[in-house]
């Protein structure tokens, strides 16, 4: 394989690893005022999060500094071209994270309910926002001869994008609220597993709408299947939630969105950034791509550090493995 | 406005910004896990619940340190996609390095930290801060790395854009070697100050003083070390300064005319521009000493680089704006220095076990806290203002590397939203400092673990 296409899967690798671990952070914040019937209940559900939310959001951090490493030029038309949607999005996560860690800081229930509107806010906002970016690099967006976006704002906002952004909230949501059905006892438990089958039909009412729009425009056999696969993931996902065996609900619904994730950067490649003005314009793995040296040093450290990553990780999940309650 | 100016606007406030919660995590970070082994070890009460004590500092802290070095990361492709892609083959990969390596680390083993304590085997929860002082101090020699490149671009060729050549001299820079120690050690006295300032207020008030006594002087200490620390790598720095950018340096004199030897000056009363007499008291030698190493070495004035640079890159104004780079750079130096003197005299009014002082002593020393981030701040926009105007010294002007697509009302929207949410949340967090900082350190029947647990310490 090229280096290039290496790293196309590699930047894919960590934005899987953003969607699916943020994912239920997302949710359980969205969740809160919906599932948390009082402060101890909130509490207790961002207690579930407590110790790894932050290493999850890393996954964002490093998904934007490979990028740069790898793709320069991906990362200079992205981000600039996307600077509202990425400001509000950079907006949301200061104030959520700050939230997640000072809302108990005062014994003062007016602050408590705002930081709590904060978080909601800044876990619905990303949520939202990054399926329609995602969208619309799938699309194809107005990126002129130099890569340069030329389009406007509002632009981004077309029908196609905000689907494809209503279909990565609700996901969030309904995995989010399988991981509080997961990770909690009791009443919240009970609640979020309903709230989750609700927000589940809308997920794969959305989810289904911008699978066949996407496949119709762009689809291929390959990402047929993929999609295919996503599909039943999910609703077998929902089938074990429904019957309580959690933990496979849980692994299922990660595996969706797991796989949304390579599904929608198969349907992009070889583009990362296509351009609706003229198809040379566009942005591939070839010609957004940084030197193979780079990409060479890249690979030795990615192959080295990913994987003691993932033990580390995973052995912060192993700690915390327990169900908890409100007492 | 111009956009130019717009995102340079709002690079200054966010990184400097930033920095005000960076070098606090590299300090306490460490401090926390110093005192975590003492407790490991001696297995003294009162170390347990500084320990405790601190982290709660330590967190509110790392809260804010978090959430606006990920406006760190994207900023660059938002404002500067110019300079993103020029740069990006050899900027990007410290970045990334950083994220993998660094943030990582410091993040996973700090939310088991926190929420470990009744999880985890005492060395196993021991050996978590120790991860993450290490992850903190990793991450800021990568990010260094990459600001060293735009100080004094090494290892690469210019093929359209710059392309790496040899990754190693990119992580040897010798300004790299020289500004990582400089910073880390920075950062402990910032460290220190901290423990120093809270724990005066709590010993002049005579509370809790088996945790505070110790804490007192712990802090003092590593703030003398620390000052010592940035005196001796800021002189190796002065030196790496002048042989890569030694218009900086003349900058930071405001020297105009080369001189041998240079004298230094304390402070000048007057206009900076070099074209009338000015009050100044100098100390003679010592620029020469800062710059060269020998007391009757040479230093060149601002106006022969300039000439010399205009023969080098072509018609321009390589000067940058002179009275930030002079009193960036004594600030800087002063309030450093001047934190160390409280330090001493913190050291003095406590020694042999006693606690002497009068209140306005104690006061001194509760608002020292401010000193090392004056001087941090300080010491980056000297580093970054008198680099102008360069964004990556030699090879690309700042303007060159500004978003061409992005719209002056659009950077505008963002500086503006980021100042308000930024000063916002100073308040917020300064808040919560004094509020945590006036506790009582928690002991250890505050928190019997319950069968959930988790709650402990964090929440
Ligand atoms: C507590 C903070 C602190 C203190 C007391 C000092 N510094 Fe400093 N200095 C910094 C904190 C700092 C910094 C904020 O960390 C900088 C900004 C860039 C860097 O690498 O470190 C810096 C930069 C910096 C630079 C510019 C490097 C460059 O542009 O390449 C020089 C020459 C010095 N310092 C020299 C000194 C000297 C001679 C000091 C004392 C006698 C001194 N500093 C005290
Ligand atoms: C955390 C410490 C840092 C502080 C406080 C700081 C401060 C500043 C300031 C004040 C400016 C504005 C200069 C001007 O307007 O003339 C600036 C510019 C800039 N700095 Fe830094 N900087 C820091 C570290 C870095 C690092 C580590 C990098 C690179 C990784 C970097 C990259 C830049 C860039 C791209 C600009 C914009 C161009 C310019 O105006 O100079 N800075 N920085
Ligand atoms: C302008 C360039 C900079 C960028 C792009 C940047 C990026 C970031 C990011 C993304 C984080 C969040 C990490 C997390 O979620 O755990 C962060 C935090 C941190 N950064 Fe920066 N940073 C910059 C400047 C600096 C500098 C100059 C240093 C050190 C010398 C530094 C040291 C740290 C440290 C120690 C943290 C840990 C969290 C904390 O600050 O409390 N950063 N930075």
């Amino acid at each position: 394989m090229e280096l290039t296409t290496v790293w196309f899967v590699a930047i894919a690798v960590l934005w899987l690893g953003y969607f699916v671990l943020e994912g239920f952070d997302y949710g359980v914040g969205v969740l809160l005022p919906v599932v948390g019937r009082n402060d101890a209940e909130r509490q207790t559900m961002l207690n579930t999060i407590g110790p790894v939310w932050d290493a999850n959001e890393v996954w964002l951090i490093t998904a934007g500094g490979a990028t740069f490493a790898a793709f320069p030029e991906w990362y200079a038309s992205l981000f600039s071209g996307f600077y509202i949607p990425l400001l509000l999005i950079l907006l949301a996560l200061i104030v959520r994270g700050v939230g997640i860690e000072y809302r108990t800081k005062h014994d003062d229930k007016r602050w408590e309910r705002r930081w709590d509107a904060a978080i909601v806010v800044g876990s619905f906002v990303p949520a939202l926002l990054w399926g329609v970016a995602f969208a619309n690099l799938v699309r194809g967006v107005k990126l002129d001869s130099r890569h340069e976006y030329v389009g406007t704002f509002w632009d981004l906002l077309n029908p196609y994008a905000l689907l494809g952004g209503l279909a990565t909230l609700t996901l969030s949501v309904t995995h989010g609220a399988v991981f509080l059905a997961l990770k909690t006892k009791g009443d919240i438990s009970r609640r979020a597993a309903a709230v989750g089958l609700k927000a589940g039909a809308v997920a794969a009412v959305a989810g289904a709408a911008f699978l066949v729009w996407t496949q119709l425009t762009r689809g291929d056999l390959v990402t047929w299947i993929l999609g295919a696969v996503v599909a039943l993931s999910f609703v077998l996902g929902l089938g074990a939630l429904a019957r309580r065996r959690q933990g496979w609900a849980f692994l299922l619904s990660a595996v969706a969105i797991g796989m949304t994730v390579i599904w929608l950067f198969t349907v992009m490649y070889p583009n990362v950034m296509p351009s609706t003005i003229n198809p040379a314009y566009s942005l591939t793995v070839e010609n957004a791509a940084a030197t193979d040296k780079t990409l060479g040093i890249m690979t030795w450290v990615a192959v080295f550090f990913l994987p003691l990553v993932l033990i580390y990780q995973g052995w912060t999940y192993w700690v915390f493995r327990h169900r908890i309650s409100t007492s | 406005m111009d956009p130019l100016d717009l995102a340079r606007w709002q690079f200054g406030i966010t990184t400097v910004y930033h920095f005000l919660f960076v070098p606090v995590t590299i300090g306490l970070s460490l401090l926390v896990a110093i005192l975590n082994t003492v407790w490991v070890r001696t297995g003294k009460v009162a170390y347990l619940r500084a320990t405790k004590f601190w982290g709660t500092l330590f967190l509110i802290n790392f809260a804010m340190g978090v959430v606006t070095g990920i406006v760190q990361e994207f900023q660059f492709g938002m404002n500067w996609s110019s300079y993103s892609r020029f740069v990006g083959d050899i900027f990007g990969a410290p970045l990334a390095l950083e994220a993998l390596l660094a943030f990582f680390l410091e993040s996973t083993f700090l939310g088991l930290w926190l929420f470990g304590w009744n999880r985890l085997p005492k060395l196993v929860h021991l050996a978590c801060i120790w991860l993450v002082a290490i992850g903190t101090t990793l991450s800021a020699y990568f990010i260094l790395a990459a600001n060293s490149f735009m100080q004094w671009p090494v290892g690469f060729k210019v093929d359209g854009r710059a392309e790496l050549v040899d990754f190693g001299e990119v992580l040897t820079n010798k300004v790299l070697l020289a500004a990582f120690p400089h910073t880390i050690v920075g950062s402990w006295l910032s460290g220190g100050a901290i423990l120093m300032a809270v724990s005066a207020w709590h010993v002049a008030r005579k509370r809790d003083l088996d945790v505070f006594r110790p804490c007192l002087r712990l802090g003092a200490v590593v703030v003398v070390l620390g000052a010592f620390g940035t005196l001796v790598t800021g002189d190796v720095l002065g030196k790496v300064m002048t042989q890569t950018q030694p218009m900086k340096m003349a900058a930071a004199e405001a020297l105009y005319q080369t001189e041998q030897p240079a004298p230094f000056s304390l402070f000048t009363i007057g206009t900076l521009s070099g074209t009338e007499p000015v009050f100044q008291v100098t100390i003679p030698g010592v620029l020469s000493q800062l710059a060269t190493g020998s007391f009757d070495g040479k230093v060149h004035g601002i106006n022969d680089i300039q000439a010399e640079y205009q023969k080098r890159f072509g018609p321009g104004d390589y000067r940058p704006f002179i009275p930030v780079a002079y009193w960036g750079f004594r600030l800087m130096i002063g309030f450093g220095m001047l934190a160390a003197l409280v330090a001493l005299a913190v050291l003095w009014l406590t020694r042999k076990g006693g606690i002497r002082g009068s209140g306005w002593m104690w006061s001194v020393a509760v608002w020292s806290v401010a000193l090392p981030f004056l001087a941090h701040s300080f010491g980056w926009i000297f580093t970054e203002m008198a680099r102008q105007p360069w964004i990556v010294f030699s090879q690309m002007k700042t303007a060159d590397g500004v978003s061409p697509s992005v719209g002056g009302g659009t950077v505008l929207t963002s500086l503006i939203v980021f100042t308000a949410l930024y000063g916002a949340l100073a308040l917020v967090e300064l808040g919560l400092m004094i509020k945590y900082g006036r506790k009582t350190p928690p002991s250890p029947e505050d928190e019997e673990p319950g069968e959930s647990g988790q709650e402990s310490f964090a929440y």
